[in-house]
């Protein structure tokens, strides 16, 4: 069946199309250009529409053992966001940590057609796995988390071989079905069951003598002669620390040009001013990231609300517990592989320090000047929950909106922050950017987050509303794969998406030591620990997409 | 759905050999088993696990579908059922003894016919969920115990009964991570009546044993908590205890380096026992500002830490989850499947039992439906007996383990030919 989109405006980053009116054909599930004589079974009329690829979420925490403890740890999360079944879709619920088939539901119904866990521990990817295959309509993916597990800690410590070493990043890469690696607080949550409670980028892990900085390179290069199209995505130390900025800035430094990845940079952007001793750093850390053309980020946007925060940070989310909101918490170690950290919060705008977590955000939003180089995220759901999206970007794009919120806020904040100084405004194309076209391309989703000829038929159409808010919170028609979804901002049809991976090369001789590592010390086989691909396929629940990656050199 | 799936009796004559097999028949699921499928069944090779032996080798005889006791085509009892279920102004989802799949299959049937779910041991499973709702804890999984611990702590749970591997797995391993030559291990046992003797072998150092009353750990646990904290407490006996084992306790627990508590939700059968636990979950919440300590809960046979879980991310509730409002309606209280078969406020149950003969239903006089594994242990004739096979021996599977972390899959051993549970309640939901 051959669909016309006629006349919308469409903004296509990464084709140079920024708002031009244009016609897009869809065939097959793809982006099409028929024959002038072909014959148009379904068109639909766009005149002064928006038309954006579908939008692409790059950090999401959407399914895995934390998401699923928060939702166990809030049923108050819960109690009165229940969501009706209806002839098409489940039953579910949930503000912050919704369920999952209610989660993608509210993707779709935003326009996302993608979104991406990227903190899957090795040892809960099944999990994690069958989570987002009872997440419907988008497409998925995860990123595996590597750097505090015992495997890689005691091939660093044991001076192995790089070539083993990138043998065992991808093998941990097919293992878990990931399609990028995530460290977090490098070597930290190793550390923490060693009882260290910090560990900063050149403090060596009390038992391996290992430091951040080592495990960060290894990864980073790793990665990079592995050909990962995503690089190394960096949680990095000292999370939520006022003075944090330093290890940033320092992380930028010593990445010695390799590409890196730092998320919700925002929650690493704290500095030390004031009688507080609680200031933004945001203007350091954009001025890093500005002249670093290796290194791009996501935010991490603070909302204020209720939220639960769910990380593999156990050991800086243990510290978090005291600001538990309500007081009940979950930390875990994890296999000798990870942890985690489940910590309910409460971001109140009138609060000091929730109040500039808010500002740095906008503040480093409005400072970094290429929208290739920064996703917008609130790292759901620790800054706030993903339905944010469309508030946040109404924050970006209409300054006058932006400064009715900050009289709103916290007064006392704003003397420690940019904020009130930036009248960047945010364009459509530079939304679609940051939204679409550069997480794809970060991701190397090579079909995703553009419209050209040949690209998967996943396009959002959005009334061309002045509210930015309004405009993002209920497209008009969402498609996904060719097929309508979404429209006027409710279900009309039920797809599944597909899960990314990317399978970068390598020797399978490294199963040699695995095994006897797995048969040694783990109450897992190694045989077991794979997902098979049958596992993600199986029922109907999905399909594979294997992204391309590099050429392994060395 | 129909006939592809109908198949009872067993599966081949085929000689066949596995190994790393995955063991469903306890929350620990070991997976290191190797199973030989000879002539008249299969064989568990190389442990001795009770458990595992009666389950792998049990023979599943050849039983067709009933209705009132009378066998009949299974496409008919399905259709069956569905009449039931449409009829039935609040049909309950219980016993739940199934495989990731299968409680997937149950939520969606549930979801549409407006029911509710609720797992055979969701009592057990309530003592933690409570404590994890109210307050949260500090907990450790299988692998990082297995390495890491220096002292054992078993809180009033029988571990070894409902865990016979647990202790040769967990605690007597001789290989650690983090030293060639790791030290010897203390395990404590607090509580009466507890099998202590598989903690034994080169890696176990001292055995204590410090027998009191189930129902009084809690108050053990609280005063040591307080004792911790420098906290002055009464004279005397504490629990049963004599202060100075107390003392010595917590003495015990503050100089380990990484020591573990360890319970088993379904020991701690008697009222209130969500006390017990949110008193070991706050003390070893305490231990963790100076040094690092970790809770360890067990338990979850049958199915049941996949039934909370897969209802936990598909309606956000860990089970107790009505959909008759056409939403997820969660109460732990009114939703208990006891209750409501108790209380008649219920006119159907559809149990689910596919590992033991053993996960029978509550006596009632509710109309039931059972998909069970052949040999059910039933005391009456249910109005639809539907045979399913057994994840991980008859067909393939998932399941989640205790520690709530790791998910292993199980494999299709070929034990018989009987249709999975999910694919039952699939043509079920779309007989409806």
């Amino acid at each position: 069946m051959l669909i016309k989109l006629t006349g919308g405006k469409v903004y296509d980053p990464a084709n140079g199309v920024d708002g031009e009116v244009r016609d897009i054909f869809v065939e097959g599930g793809r982006i099409v250009s028929p024959e002038p004589t072909a014959k148009i079974d379904q068109e639909y009329a766009l005149h002064g529409r928006v038309v954006m690829a579908g939008g692409i979420d790059p950090h999401s925490h959407i399914g895995g053992g934390k998401v699923t403890i928060a939702r166990m740890l809030m049923p108050e999360d819960h109690i009165g966001q229940e969501v009706a079944r209806t002839d098409l879709t489940r039953s579910g619920c949930g503000h912050a940590i919704p369920s999952t088939l209610t989660a993608g539901y509210r993707y779709a119904e935003m326009g996302y057609t993608a979104a991406f866990e990227p903190a899957m521990l090795p040892a809960n990817a099944r999990q994690a796995h069958m989570e987002m295959a009872d997440t419907p309509i988008i497409d998925k993916g995860a990123f595996v988390m590597l750097g505090s597990d015992d495997f890689f800690l005691r091939q660093l410590a044991g001076k192995a071989d790089f070539s083993a070493i990138k043998d065992y990043i991808a093998w941990t890469m097919h293992a878990a079905q990931a399609i990028a690696v995530k460290v977090v607080n490098p070597g930290g949550i190793s550390a923490f069951k060693f009882n260290q409670r910090k560990l900063d980028l050149d403090e060596q892990h009390v038992h391996y003598g290992v430091t951040p900085r080592d495990i960060i390179l290894t990864l980073a290069r790793g990665l990079k002669e592995l050909g990962v199209v995503h690089p190394i995505h960096i949680h990095g130390c000292n999370l939520g620390i006022p003075g944090g900025v330093e290890t940033t800035l320092d992380t930028i430094r010593g990445a010695q040009g390799l590409p890196i990845h730092l998320t919700h940079i925002q929650f690493h952007s704290y500095d030390t001013e004031g009688d507080m001793k609680f200031s933004s750093g945001a203007v350091r850390v954009a001025e890093a990231v500005n002249a670093s053309p290796n290194v791009s980020i996501d935010i991490g946007q603070v909302m204020f609300g209720q939220t639960c925060t769910a990380s593999g940070d156990s050991m800086r989310q243990f510290v978090n517990t005291r600001s538990a909101d309500p007081k009940k918490w979950v930390v875990m170690d994890i296999e000798c592989d990870a942890g985690c950290g489940v910590v309910p919060f409460k971001y109140r705008d009138k609060s000091f320090v929730n109040a500039l977590q808010w500002a740095i955000g906008l503040e480093l939003f409005l400072l970094v000047n290429d929208p290739w180089r920064i996703f917008l995220t609130t790292d759901h759901p620790n800054g706030g929950p993903f339905t944010c999206y469309p508030h946040l970007i109404r924050l970006l794009m209409d300054k006058t909106f932006r400064q009715d919120m900050m009289r709103t806020i916290n007064q006392d904040a704003l003397k420690y922050s940019s904020l009130g100084t930036l009248d960047r405004e945010y364009s459509l194309y530079e939304i679609a950017i940051m939204t679409r076209a550069g997480p794809a391309k970060s991701l190397g989703l090579k079909d995703r987050g553009h419209l050209a000829v040949g690209a998967c038929a996943d396009i959002t159409v959005y009334d061309d509303n002045p509210n930015r808010e309004a405009m993002f919170e209920t497209p008009e028609l969402v498609f996904k794969n060719g097929e309508l979804i979404v429209r006027n901002g409710r279900i009309v049809k039920i797809v599944q998406g597909a899960t990314h991976v990317a399978r970068p090369n390598y020797d399978i001789g490294i199963e040699k030591s695995l095994k006897a590592y797995f048969d040694d010390f783990h109450t897992v086989r190694m045989e077991n620990f794979r997902l098979s691909d049958e596992e993600i396929i199986a029922g109907g629940h999905g399909s594979l997409i294997v992204q391309p990656t590099g050429a392994r050199t060395s | 759905m129909g006939v592809s799936m109908v198949g009872t009796g067993p599966g081949t004559s085929a000689k066949g050999h596995y190994e790393n097999v995955a063991c469903p028949f306890c929350g620990i699921l070991c997976d290191d088993l190797t199973i030989d499928r000879v002539a008249d069944g299969l064989k568990v090779m190389n442990t001795g696990c009770e458990i595992a032996r009666a389950g792998f080798e049990r023979r599943v005889t050849d039983t067709p579908a009933q209705i009132d006791g009378k066998s009949v085509p299974l496409d008919d009892a399905i259709a069956e059922v569905a009449a039931l279920i449409r009829s039935s102004r609040l049909p309950v989802f219980g016993g739940l003894g199934t495989d990731v799949d299968g409680v997937r299959a149950v939520m969606s049937l549930a979801d549409h016919a407006g029911g509710v779910v609720d797992h055979a041991l969701s009592e057990a499973q309530y003592r933690n969920f409570r404590v994890l709702q109210s307050g949260g804890w500090v907990l450790t999984t299988l692998t990082e115990a297995r390495n890491r611990a220096d002292l054992f702590v078993i809180v009033g749970s029988d571990v070894h009964a409902l865990h016979p591997r647990f202790f040769e797995r967990i605690v007597c391993n001789e290989k650690s991570m983090f030293s060639e030559q790791p030290a010897k291990r203390t395990v404590i046992f607090l509580g009466e009546g507890l099998d202590q003797s598989a903690a034994t072998g080169p890696r176990i150092g001292e055995v204590l044993s410090l027998p009191c009353k189930a129902d009084r750990i809690g108050e053990i646990l609280v005063a040591m908590r307080a004792i911790a904290k420098g906290v002055p407490i009464a004279d005397g006996d504490i629990g049963g205890l004599s202060r100075a084992q107390v003392d010595d306790l917590v003495k015990r627990c503050k100089a380990s380096s990484y020591g573990v508590m360890v319970w088993a939700p379904p020991s701690l059968n008697f009222p209130n026992a969500d006390l017990t636990v949110q008193a070991v979950a706050e003390f070893v919440k305490d231990v963790n500002l100076t040094s690092r300590f970790a809770g360890l809960s067990l338990g979850g046979n049958d199915g049941a830490v996949s039934a909370g879980a897969v209802c936990a991310w598909q309606s956000g509730f860990p089970l107790r989850v009505s959909f008759a409002s056409g939403k997820p309606d969660y109460d732990v209280e009114r939703y208990a499947m006891t209750r409501l078969l108790a209380d008649k406020e219920t006119d159907l149950l559809i149990w689910i039992a596919s590992y033991t003969p053993d996960l029978v239903p509550p006596v009632t006089d509710t109309p039931m439906i059972v998909l069970g594994t052949p040999g059910l242990k039933l005391t009456g004739t249910p109005r639809v007996f539907i045979p399913v096979g057994t994840p991980g021996a008859d067909h393939a599977g998932l399941l989640v383990r205790c520690d709530n972390v790791v998910s292993l899959p199980l494999k299709n051993l070929l034990r018989s030919t009987l249709p999975r549970a999910a694919d039952v309640l699939a043509a079920i939901e779309a007989a409806v």
